[in-house]
């Protein structure tokens, strides 16, 4: 049996871990706050932007542009999203292993997969298992709308000059503080846009395009894929401190049990000792009124 | 006032500006256009440059980087991933930005696929830096 000071020592360590992982749920909270604000504020950019672009898509008949080239899916590019940093429950670890069997899945069916990660995670994972030709580590700490302009310039350019034939995006898509979905998007080829509206809402009839509808709408292609990707790394960045929160407030809860159970044995330990030293002390006495 | 605009400059990170204006001047690809209150429904581009509008007969500076703008008879839109007011931009920054981009064109061809690249920069570096010379305490 452990010594009643023993069981002291080992109090006062749980202690000390939860007052860390109390510390790590606080800075999550407030990391999470700012992370959701920024969803916020992204929104009308995002809804704006949709709007118009659908509005664009039904108007010009048939668009043409290299980004909705589909060719033949041989080589396949993935973009695998994870956060900088671990202590987030399952967070890297599901989108680790979603985008595993993704690439197992392509790998198999004999097609050439490279890979571009963003998030230190998925780089120290993917290092030396897959074909990684790109990373962006490091970037979660701040971050604005460059980076997913640089991390699409980086793709656009080769799937125009038809270095590869599809992108795909993996990351875990923001469904409330303590579900985060690892979820695989097509980005390249781009999905045909403008199927779900229909014609009848559309009020920009009598606009006057400058330049044309089509040039127009082929300038913004390109900022489409960065509101994308912006939106993933905004997605990403407020599950991940949203998965932190509840992992570290997993953490503390366990360290309160945890510490809960040592008292009670502590106090037994140190009530067992008390009796022990009653005893002797009884047992002395009653031999001394004996002799 | 019935002479008056309803300007939205919205960017991924904020509104950058909403509020009533008197004109508003975009810079277009196909050129800077101005527009009033009651200008004809409009759709266009929004190239790397300059944009200003008058607010209580005080001219405001941006530096805007691509985008749209959407004009209706009295309101109009811009979507645009940046913009800085031209007391937020910084000047030194702006410069080296200027100087690394025309170093950079100047080593290199056409066709080279930096090109484009370093044109934009430098274009936007150009864009900063005389939105920034507005402002009059510089």
């Amino acid at each position: 049996m452990a010594s009643l000071k023993d069981i002291k020592r080992k109090v006062g360590a749980v202690q000390k871990t939860k007052q860390i992982t109390r510390a790590m749920n606080m800075v999550a909270a407030s990391k999470f706050k700012a992370a959701q604000m920024r969803m916020d504020n992204f929104r009308p950019y995002a809804g704006k932007f949709m709007d118009v672009l659908n509005s664009l898509a039904l108007r010009v008949e048939s668009i043409s542009h290299p980004l909705l080239a589909v060719r033949e899916p041989k080589r396949i590019r993935v973009i695998c999203m994870t956060a900088d940093r671990g202590l987030c429950g399952g967070f890297n670890s599901n989108l680790i292993k979603a985008t595993e069997r993704f690439l197992r899945e392509k790998t198999q069916d004999g097609k050439d997969v490279s890979l571009i990660t963003v998030g230190r995670k998925s780089r120290d994972f993917f290092r030396k298992k897959a074909n990684v030709i790109n990373q962006y580590v490091d970037v979660f700490g701040k971050f604005d709308m460059t980076l997913a302009v640089a991390i699409s310039n980086e793709v656009i350019t080769p799937f125009i000059k038809e270095e590869y034939d599809e992108l795909y995006l993996i990351y875990n898509q923001f469904v409330n503080v303590s579900v985060q979905k690892p979820t695989v998007v097509r980005l390249f080829p781009l999905p045909s846009i403008g199927q779900d509206v229909d014609a009848e809402s559309d009020k920009r009839l009598d606009y006057l395009y400058e330049p044309s509808e089509e040039a127009l709408l082929q300038k913004l292609l390109p900022m489409y894929v960065h509101v994308l990707v912006y939106r993933a790394l905004l997605e990403t960045s407020a599950g991940e401190n949203g998965a932190r929160m509840a992992a570290m407030d997993n953490a503390t809860s366990n360290c309160e049990e945890l510490i809960r159970s040592l008292t009670l044995k502590m106090n037994k330990a140190r009530q067992a000792a008390i009796t022990a030293e009653l005893m002797d002390i009884v047992g002395g006495t009653e031999a001394l009124a004996k002799g | 006032m019935a002479d008056e605009l309803m300007l939205e400059i919205v960017t991924p990170e904020k509104m950058a500006f909403s509020g009533y204006v008197e004109e508003v001047t975009i810079p277009g690809v196909e050129g800077e256009f101005g527009v009033l209150r009651g200008h004809e429904a409009m759709l266009s581009a929004v190239d790397i440059g300059q944009l200003n509008f008058t607010r209580n007969n005080k001219k405001v500076y941006f530096a805007v980087n691509t985008g749209y703008a959407e004009v209706t008879s009295n309101k109009v839109t811009i979507l645009i991933e940046t913009a800085e007011r031209s007391d937020q931009i910084d000047i030194t920054r702006a410069r080296k930005a200027k100087d690394n981009a025309e170093a950079r064109l100047a080593k290199i061809t056409r066709d080279n696929e930096d090109f484009e690249k370093m044109r934009a920069a430098l274009a936007r570096a150009i864009a900063r830096i005389s939105t920034a010379e507005k402002e009059p305490s510089r």
